[in-house]
């Protein structure tokens, strides 16, 4: 007994060491996405001032691919120029990314200018404006009103589209979203949890295009194109940016929007005026600077590289912003 | 003169109201979100998924653990399916039938009853071998069948053990389809997951409904335990 | 798949020709498509798994630990006072039963968003099972070795200690290995705590099946690795060999 005592003890003894060392060593590690800058910038564009070593920066981004992509290409931008950048992607959908900026959680990240029109400032979407600069100036006054601020637009645009496989556009010979009139209450749509709420979502297509569907059915964004591989889903709410529609162009469509309900909209970066006069100048000028290359053709190669290679969202941003001569 | 949405200050008193009436949605739209309506019909398919999904594991491991247990036999599967199926990751096995086979009601409950079949097999095969061997014997000595056996002697003996297991499955299948909702099938879940769409409150309702439902079913199925087993076994609370 | 790095010829934002990729649906690779499982993609990509694994380790043992600490306090003092046993055990059954993704959201707005939330409902969540085995294994040391340890001389504290425990531990490591399997499973839920750990990834590419499989396989792994070692420790403190059920 004296035996099975000393070993009992001696196994708890080592039990407890075990879980205890490992618990301590992960408490004492550094688990963040915090990544200091430990050189200067190697001769790209973007230059690494120490100043900005000073100032946190934690950038946010929305929840599917592309969001995360622009997340990143920001991130490893402000990174470049010498600030200490936290990343925490893939939040959520425009309201929890808004909530965490004004609280604080995080100190900006990139909104398409026609979402924060129609979806914050409750505009229609015929009122959002064609061109990006005007589109831009409205919401930007709109999100001072609120202790925001936004930043100038990036080149490209990005809507929600109706989609759907080639062969059921075809066969129903669909080629716009009014085409649907009709045949709408028979098709099962697929879109995002928000998009029940969204005028340049459900919301419209019911409203200003009156139409009703069979169902609809709240998913992930990221399986918008599943659903319809499966045949689980007549019509899908797909993004005009996304490389499927061109790499794979034989296989889905998106019809046209001819009442104009899903607006275009630019992304803008938003943030707070206390974390620009924290940051300086440089976060600007990174921010607007590091976004001048990201044409829609740009967007939809890094989108295909993420969506379709699945490669690392933050390999792609890396490999962007080398090519464009912004880092080294 | 539209002012930005305010989120919803999550509070009790919020959630509360988020439970009894609509609210109006803080996106675009006005739509209307909570209220009674919405929160009964939500709960209903939490309910329904966890009963279906329930009764698939029960009719596939029940009959299975009882053989094995019975017989004799198969102790490290009825064991190892058990050990295996506790470290089945929830989010993984949810999100691999959403991408394999598609979302909908009918996967979403497959996907929960690989869940729920490890502890039923487990414990059924469990309750049965623990059965006093002397009471089988003397069973079989009288002329019982073997199925006899095992419906009058060893299943209510095995009762506890084995609503044990229904319970532990219960709380898996419960707490695994309040994630349906990411493969389509909007269960309380939904209140929790999307917070744009039902704002903070919505949020802390969904979490204490969900909470709530656990705690009845596990209440109910104590009860049900109780009920079914007999007098002479009444355990002692530890 | 490297890009073409783009001489300074263009401007700055400006990406070189080679940049960009001609793209037809029959020259995707095997990742854009449907297939159970892309070992190309899996053996170029398997390094991204790495940190979430750790986090993923972090999170169970730390939480595991704190469970631990809580349950085996509490069993503890239920096996001195017998009054406190009835609500511990619904104290700890109730916390087992209330779903950790609800869990994490109850608790949002004491502990915000992050990791500690995820260590507080993974914790609440292991404390019944090794409250209950901590309890069953004290109570079942028969009460003729007690008697005898008494007869010995040994005071009570000391019977806990040299006597009790040490043949209770086969099932208070019983119900650790049970503890800590399922929190493995169930840390992948994290994700929604904004924790990290393996259901970051899963999350990320929720429909690249490669990516799961991946994800969960590496969750399976550690589960495994944990209870292995755990059971060498059991195996170790027990000449004996005892079944515990689920």
């Amino acid at each position: 007994m004296r035996t099975t005592s000393k070993r009992a003890r001696a196994a708890i003894a080592v039990l407890l060491a075990l879980f205890l060392s490992l618990g301590v060593a992960a408490c004492g590690s550094d688990d963040d996405d915090t990544t200091g800058n430990d050189e200067g910038g190697g001769g790209g564009a973007i230059v690494s001032n120490p100043d900005n070593g000073k100032v946190t920066l934690t950038v946010g981004s929305k929840n599917f691919t592309e969001q995360i992509v622009l997340g990143e290409v920001y991130a490893q931008a402000l990174e470049a120029a010498g600030y200490k950048v936290k990343k925490d992607l893939n939040l959520g959908s425009e309201t929890v990314a808004l909530k965490n900026v004004k609280a604080g959680q995080i100190s900006g990240y990139p909104e398409y200018v026609s979402t924060a029109l129609t979806s914050f400032f409750e505009a229609e979407p015929e009122e959002v404006p064609a061109d990006a600069t005007e589109a831009y100036e409205e919401a930007k006054a709109d999100f001072e009103k609120e202790d925001l601020t936004a930043f100038p637009p990036t080149p490209f645009a990005s809507a929600n589209a109706v989609g759907t496989l080639k062969k059921t556009a075809e066969e129903r010979d669909l080629k716009t979203v009014s085409d649907l009139e009709g045949q709408s209450e028979e098709m099962t749509l697929y879109g995002s949890p928000e998009c029940r709420q969204r005028i340049d979502c459900l919301a419209g297509l019911e409203e200003l295009y009156g139409l009703k569907f069979k169902k609809f059915v709240p998913v992930d964004i990221g399986l918008r194109y599943t659903v319809l591989d499966k045949g689980q889903a007549d019509l899908s709410i797909l993004f005009t940016t996304d490389p499927q529609l061109s790499a794979q162009a034989d296989k889905y469509v998106i019809l046209e929007d001819d009442k104009e309900v899903f607006p275009a909209g630019n992304v803008i970066w938003v943030t707070t005026p206390e974390v620009v006069e924290e940051a300086g100048p440089d976060y600007e000028k990174t921010i607007v600077q590091v976004q001048e290359g990201l044409t829609l053709k740009v967007m939809q190669e890094l989108g295909a590289r993420v969506e379709l290679e699945k490669e690392p969202a933050a390999k792609v941003a890396a490999e962007y912003l080398e090519s464009a001569g912004y880092t080294g | 003169m539209s002012a930005l949405p305010q989120p919803l200050f999550a509070s009790i008193q919020g959630a509360f109201e988020f439970i009894i009436t609509p609210q109006s949605s803080n996106v675009t739209g006005g739509r209307t979100v909570g209220g009674i309506d919405q929160v009964i019909e939500l709960t209903l398919t939490q309910l329904e998924v966890t009963l279906l999904a329930l009764a698939l594991s029960l009719l596939v491991a029940l009959p299975v653990g009882l053989y094995l247990g019975h017989r004799g036999t198969g102790e490290l599967l009825a064991i190892g399916i058990g050990n295996a199926g506790r470290a089945i990751p929830e989010l993984a096995l949810i999100a691999f039938m959403a991408a394999a086979i598609g979302v909908g009601l009918l996967n979403v409950t497959i996907a929960l009853a690989v869940l729920g079949i490890p502890p039923i097999l487990t414990n059924a095969f469990v309750g049965i071998r623990q059965v006093d061997r002397s009471s089988v014997d003397a069973a079989r000595g009288i002329g019982m069948s073997e199925f006899e056996i095992l419906r009058k002697v060893e299943l209510p003996l095995a009762v506890p053990t084995l609503m044990t297991g229904v319970r532990t499955a219960t709380i898996n299948i419960v707490a695994t389809a309040t994630i349906a909702p990411l493969a389509g099938v909007l269960t309380l879940g939904d209140f929790i997951i999307n917070e744009n769409v039902y704002g903070e409150n919505g949020v802390l309702a969904g979490a204490i409904l969900v909470a709530l439902l656990a705690l009845t079913l596990e209440l109910a199925l104590a009860g049900l335990q109780r009920l079914l087993t007999s007098r002479g076994l009444k355990l002692k609370p530890a | 798949m490297t890009s073409v790095l783009a001489l300074p010829l263009a401007a700055v934002g400006e990406v070189g020709e080679g940049f960009f990729k001609e793209r037809t649906s029959d020259t995707l690779p095997c990742q854009s498509g449907d297939a159970l499982f892309c070992f190309g993609w899996a053996k170029d990509n398997i390094g991204e798994y790495v940190s979430p694994a750790v986090q993923h380790v972090e999170l169970v043992a730390i939480s595991v630990v704190l469970g631990f600490a809580v349950a085996f306090a509490l069993a503890l003092l239920a096996h001195r006072h017998r009054w406190l046993r009835p609500p511990f055990l619904l104290g700890t059954g109730v916390l087992y039963t209330i779903p950790s993704v609800a869990f994490f959201f109850l608790l949002l707005p004491f502990t915000g968003r992050g990791r500690d939330t995820a260590i507080i409902a993974l914790s609440a969540y292991t404390l019944q099972i090794i409250y209950r085995n901590t309890i069953v294994g004290l109570a079942n040391v028969p009460t003729s070795v007690k008697d005898a340890a008494r007869g010995m001389g040994l005071t009570d504290g000391q019977i806990l200690w040299r006597v009790e425990l040490p043949l209770a531990t086969p099932e208070i490591v019983a119900g650790l290995r049970i503890a800590t399997v399922s929190t493995v499973a169930l840390a992948t839920l994290a994700v929604f705590a904004g924790a990290g750990g393996l259901g970051d990834p899963i999350y990320e590419f929720i429909n690249f099946k490669t990516n799961i499989i991946i994800a969960g396989g590496l969750a399976i792994l550690i589960a495994v690795a944990f209870d292995a070692i755990l059971f060498a420790i059991q195996r170790l403190a027990t000449p004996w060999r005892r079944t515990v059920m689920a």
